[in-house]
């Protein structure tokens, strides 16, 4: 197989006496969509932010395109091309839809306003506006805080930030907990499509048959460590949640 | 999945937004909380029934001046005080840098002596330099430190005046050049409008436009709506949040320096009421105490509108101390109304 787009390895990472990560394994290859599986409070979301620079790790390494690396920043993970769709979506609620996509990118004025600080924002809103239309993101009033968007339309927003931005590796933690049935296919297809475009999908996310359709490969995080591994295809739904529940246990054996 | 099954949903969709319009607030609260519009309405509401209530005394320019100029250094005050509010912060401390700006401008002016243009300059350059540095020192306290800004402004709120006495072994501080007094502090720009106003009023168009048309303010909205969400984005909130309270800090050494100017003296007693003043005039134009929301337009009015009462009783024979009780329950209603705001929007 081809190298690995992003590798943890025996990553540690505890908060106070809690161990959330005791020496987790994590493998994404470009152009695949991998599944974190795992029950309540296995690490998932700390392994998510561990690699996206927002809690460093207490221990471990993590190569990027074979590469040893230091995520040191939510900065830094943005540097190398890493995006991530947070579980809490990490979204200033009191800003518009327009603002959150570009925060922190802001487009700036041409000349000398631009370089004194101005914002261009109506580049930004009409900018916005057309990428929430092509990813499928419904939003009546563009002009209204995202405070005063659907659960829905908030958690478009937020993965319409992460997919715009990234050119290496996505990470979404539960991007379709608050959505519809239509918006839950729009946020899967906009997934492969992702991957197609041969950028690596970290799909997090509680919903089975969610993940057994959309997963190329699925990898099980139990009690802060990696469990498990399984590719589409040859893995049932009582094999993964044997893993989860520690029933069980071939990481070993897993290639 | 057929067209129509991809259809049905989205009707769905249609119906639940129309339900939920239906439940949400009315019409008329959203207008109120909606922006600025309705505290300036409420400003020109007073203004005309002052005008109605005693046209001759209330509507002229000796008594518009009179009010601008009352109003001027409170305005460069809560200009400040409106950033910090909107990342969630506070500032206690404001009168008393203030006061120390102005004790250690007039010192150094006294010092370098004389009474012209290079010894005002000199003034200002250390009046600013004052309320900076305690700026700098509450901004690396509250955002390095993490000490609650509530609890490092009052800290510096005591200690600020407390150098002050020190300073002065608790006597005002009356050399201040005659120059100064005569243009900055009273004069008029055509004979009409004080220098004090114009300053007043331009340093808030100039933090206005920095508020809402910069990236320094877009991430000011940021840090006040989330904090976290805005240090993943990228923005570097300590930072950021130490440049606030700086700017904070220099906007009350001008304050002092202006007070300076206006009252040839260092009025060390008086100021002990600033900061809930600009806390309140701010709060009344529509900025959120939980941060994230607000404008630089609704703090001019909320500035204003204790000013104009204040006035318009004095004028019409109501005792003024009914002032002081008006403008308590205009600051209540409009964090009410911030109140219904947030709940209409945050209920879903
Ligand atoms: N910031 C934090 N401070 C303290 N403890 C934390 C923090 N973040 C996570 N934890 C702890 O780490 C453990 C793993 O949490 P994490 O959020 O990674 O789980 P998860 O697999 O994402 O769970 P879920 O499926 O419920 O989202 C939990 O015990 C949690 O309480
Ligand atoms: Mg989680």
């Amino acid at each position: 197989m081809a190298e690995p787009m992003l590798e943890a390895r025996e990553i540690v990472k505890s908060f106070g006496r809690v161990h959330a990560l005791r020496g987790a394994n994590f493998t994404v290859f470009p152009g695949e969509v991998v599944a974190l599986v795992g029950d309540n409070g296995a690490g998932k979301s700390t392994l998510v932010k561990t690699l996206a620079g927002v809690h460093p790790p207490d221990a471990g390494e993590i190569l990027f395109e074979g590469r040893p690396v230091h995520i040191a920043s939510p900065v830094a993970a943005r540097r190398l091309g890493i995006e991530t769709v947070y579980q809490d979506l990490a979204l200033a609620a009191e800003l518009d839809p327009a603002a959150n996509l570009y925060l922190g990118r802001e487009i700036m004025r041409g000349g000398v306003l631009g370089r004194l600080g101005f914002l261009d924002k109506a580049e930004m809103r009409r900018r916005g506006d057309q990428q929430f239309k092509e990813l499928g993101v419904a939003i009546q009033d563009t002009s209204a805080s995202v405070a005063t968007m659907s659960g829905g339309q908030r958690q478009g927003v937020a993965v319409s930030r992460a997919v715009t931005w990234a050119s290496k590796v996505v990470f979404m933690d539960e991007p379709t907990a608050a959505l519809g049935v239509v918006q839950t296919r729009n946020v899967l297809d906009l997934i492969r499509r992702v991957r197609d475009r041969g950028l690596a999908v970290v799909l997090i996310s509680h919903n089975m048959p969610e993940v057994l359709e959309v997963a190329d490969r699925i990898e099980v995080l139990r009690l802060g460590e990696r469990v498990a591994r399984f590719e589409r295809g040859d893995v049932t739904m009582e094999q993964i949640v044997g893993a989860m529940t520690g029933a069980i246990k071939h990481e070993e054996e897993a290639a | 999945m057929s067209s129509t099954t991809e259809q049905e949903p989205e009707h769905g969709d249609v119906l639940v937004a129309q339900v939920e319009e239906q439940l949400r607030a009315p019409a008329w609260t959203r207008l109120l909380t909606g922006s600025s519009t309705f505290i300036g309405l409420i400003l020109v509401g007073l203004i005309v029934v002052f005008s109605i209530l005693s046209y001759t005394n209330f509507v002229s320019a000796s008594n518009a001046r009179n009010v601008a100029t009352d109003a001027a250094v409170l305005l460069v005050v809560a200009v400040g005080m409106t950033f910090v509010i909107v990342t969630a912060g506070i500032d206690l401390s404001v009168g008393s840098v203030l006061v120390f700006a102005g004790v250690v401008a007039a010192r150094a002016m006294h010092a370098v002596g004389g009474n012209s243009w290079g010894t005002i300059i000199v003034g200002l350059l250390v009046a600013l330099g004052c309320g900076l540095g305690w700026g700098v020192i509450n901004g690396f306290l509250i955002s390095k430190a993490k000490v609650p800004a509530l609890i490092v402004t009052l800290g510096t709120f005591g200690m600020a005046l407390g150098f002050a006495l020190l300073i002065t072994g608790g006597v005002d501080e009356r050399s201040v050049p005659f120059k100064l007094v005569d243009t900055i502090g009273t004069g008029r720009v055509g004979n009409q409008v004080p220098y004090l106003v114009i300053i007043a009023f331009a340093v808030a168009a100039v933090f206005a436009v920095l508020l809402h048309a910069t990236r320094f303010g877009r991430y000011t909205f940021a840090i006040g709506s989330n904090e976290e969400a805005a240090r993943r984005a990228g923005i570097r909130v300590d930072r950021h949040l130490i440049k606030v309270y700086a700017l904070m800090g220099m906007l009350s050494g001008l304050a002092g320096f202006l007070s300076l100017a206006r009252f040839s003296t260092t009025t060390i007693g008086g100021h002990s009421t600033d900061n809930l003043q600009a806390i309140a005039a701010v709060v009344i134009g529509g900025t959120s105490l939980f941060g994230g929301v607000g404008t630089l337009l609704g703090t001019i009015f909320g500035v204003f509108i204790p000013a104009v009462l204040q006035n318009g009783f004095v004028i019409v024979g109501v005792q003024p101390f009914w002032q002081q009780v008006a403008v308590g329950a205009v600051l209540i209603l409009a964090v009410y109304l911030d109140q219904l705001r947030r709940r209409s929007e945050y209920q879903r």
